[in-house]
């Protein structure tokens, strides 16, 4: 009840800034774009999927920082209140979360829509990649959160931590496997790189991506391997359960921090 | 009433509160002072719950601190540095902390007049001066008329016109029998609200009793003379 109270609070004032406004521009504008140069078919929904891979976890976790460090004193006023730390947390993390989520949605929606990608391309194929960079703003919004709770009095810190790991997971991260792979390339590595693979959302994503598409040659080492050994059904199952771990993982994280946090 | 017992809080290695025994008594004005970082501010804190303690306990008029949050409808707090969201307006923001109090009868009008508010209430929160925003906070903390009323240096930014009406204002509700509870560095304040002092260096309670008795310990007739002696006999 409390919750719903902050998030119509937070909601108000999110639009009123307007800057959640202009993320959904870019998205209407790159889609727009993409989609004019390069055709309704499957590719450009392939290339709206490479933009949001690297594009989504980058500002939704620069985001979760920067709106803990921003609201600061207001997370003091309010828990001055009569109003418990969950409902809180849910407030502040719903308040951010959903709007990115649905600025995403549309940015990307209504280009989908009057293009007509939407009626020439399977549905299934849409709601995918439309699914995946809801569930990766979430994820990334409450790692986002997780960094500015650990590190909620040193600004620099958390900011760095949240831009390296970034770099590490969105761009680093296959050229760190492959590396792996050619160095121990007398091992068995199918197994490890498949492990390996499951502890990166974004990689997860990608290889969801991938297989649905059925683009081999795009996929990647952890793709090709994740394709092979789980045929694309069965990898894509699992990687989605995995993606929603990985959904819970910060949210977890993050109330605990929450809750015990001296503020 | 608020009672602390040993309570005791350490940032890293920094011991910030050392086994603080207090009682805060109930109806009177206790004002807390203290050289900067001796802990005023941590201690309020943990009675509202914002930090939690490492050992000890803190009971608010009857109620034991648990992590609940129930027994801070009693409270009102005026935090020192007064910042919320940029694009909120004043009047959206009295009334989403009311609608999370749940309270929809307040003495918000009075307090707005009082504090001269009337031609903010449709600005943006990020527009406003800083006196004006802290004449917000107050209003926040005024409001829903709470038993208790915790002020962390409420005066320093205010103009001197609505610094004299807000002590106005808490004399007042001193007499209607609230426990007020305030820290500040202007000492002329204290000796002129505060019926009880509290005085806190490194986080150990250096003197807890009744103003006038201090100023015949100290044989002093200035507070802030009194207080002075007792920082240099401190360090």
């Amino acid at each position: 009840m409390k919750t719903m109270t902050i998030l119509k609070y937070q909601w108000k004032d999110l639009i009123r800034g307007k800057w959640i406004i202009g993320y959904a521009l870019i998205y209407l504008l790159l889609t727009d774009a993409l989609i004019r140069f390069g055709g309704t078919g499957p590719k450009a929904m392939l290339s709206i999927s490479n933009i949001m891979l690297l594009f989504i976890p980058l500002v939704s976790m620069i985001y979760g920082v920067l709106f803990l460090y921003q609201s600061r004193e207001f997370i003091e006023l309010l828990l001055a209140q009569p109003l418990d730390r969950k409902s809180l947390f849910k407030g502040l993390y719903g308040g951010l979360a959903i709007p990115l989520t649905a600025a995403f949605l549309v940015g990307v929606g209504v280009p989908l829509i009057y293009s007509g990608v939407l009626v020439s391309t399977d549905a299934v194929s849409v709601a995918i990649v439309l699914g995946l960079g809801a569930l990766l703003t979430l994820i990334f919004t409450g790692i986002g959160f997780v960094f500015g709770l650990r590190y909620f009095d040193d600004k620099v810190k958390g900011l760095g931590f949240s831009l390296v790991s970034w770099l590490l997971l969105a761009v680093l991260y296959d050229g760190l496997i492959l590396l792996l792979v050619f160095t121990l390339g007398d091992y068995p590595l199918e197994k490890p790189v498949l492990a390996i693979s499951l502890l990166n959302p974004i990689d997860l994503a990608r290889i969801l991506v991938l297989l649905k598409f059925d683009i081999s040659a795009l996929m990647g080492y952890t793709g090709a391997v994740f394709s092979r050994f789980f045929g694309s059904g069965l990898g894509m199952s699992v990687a989605a359960g995995c993606l929603f771990l990985w959904l819970g993982l910060p949210l977890w994280r993050g109330n605990r921090l929450f809750l015990r946090k001296d503020f | 009433m608020i009672t602390i017992k040993g309570l005791r809080k350490a940032f890293g290695d920094q011991i910030v509160l050392d086994n603080l025994e207090l009682e805060i008594p109930a109806g009177q004005a206790t004002g807390i002072v203290g050289p900067n970082g001796s802990g005023k501010t941590t201690m309020i804190k943990h009675v509202l719950g914002l930090v939690k303690a490492d050992e000890g306990t803190i009971t608010v008029n009857g109620t034991k601190l648990n992590g609940h949050s129930d027994y801070r409808s009693q409270i009102g707090y005026m935090p020192q540095m007064a910042r919320y969201p940029e694009n909120m307006r004043v009047s959206e923001l009295l009334d989403f902390i009311k609608e999370i109090r749940g309270v929809e009868e307040t003495s918000e009008d009075e307090l707005i007049e009082l504090f001269e508010l009337e031609n903010e209430l449709h600005k943006p929160l990020r527009t406003l001066s800083g006196g004006n925003r802290q004449k917000v906070g107050a209003t926040l903390a005024f409001m829903f008329n709470p038993k208790i009323i915790i002020l962390d240096e409420p005066t320093a930014g205010l103009d001197p016109k609505s610094s004299v009406r807000f002590k106005k204002l808490i004399r007042e509700e001193k007499a209607n029998g609230k426990t007020i509870l305030l820290t500040t560095h202007i000492m002329s304040e204290i000796e002129e609200l505060a019926d009880h002092l509290i005085f806190l260096v490194e986080g150990k309670v250096r003197y807890d009793g009744p103003m006038s008795e201090l100023m015949n310990l100290k044989q002093e007739d200035r507070l802030e003379s009194a207080v002075a002696k007792m920082m240099e006999e401190a360090a």
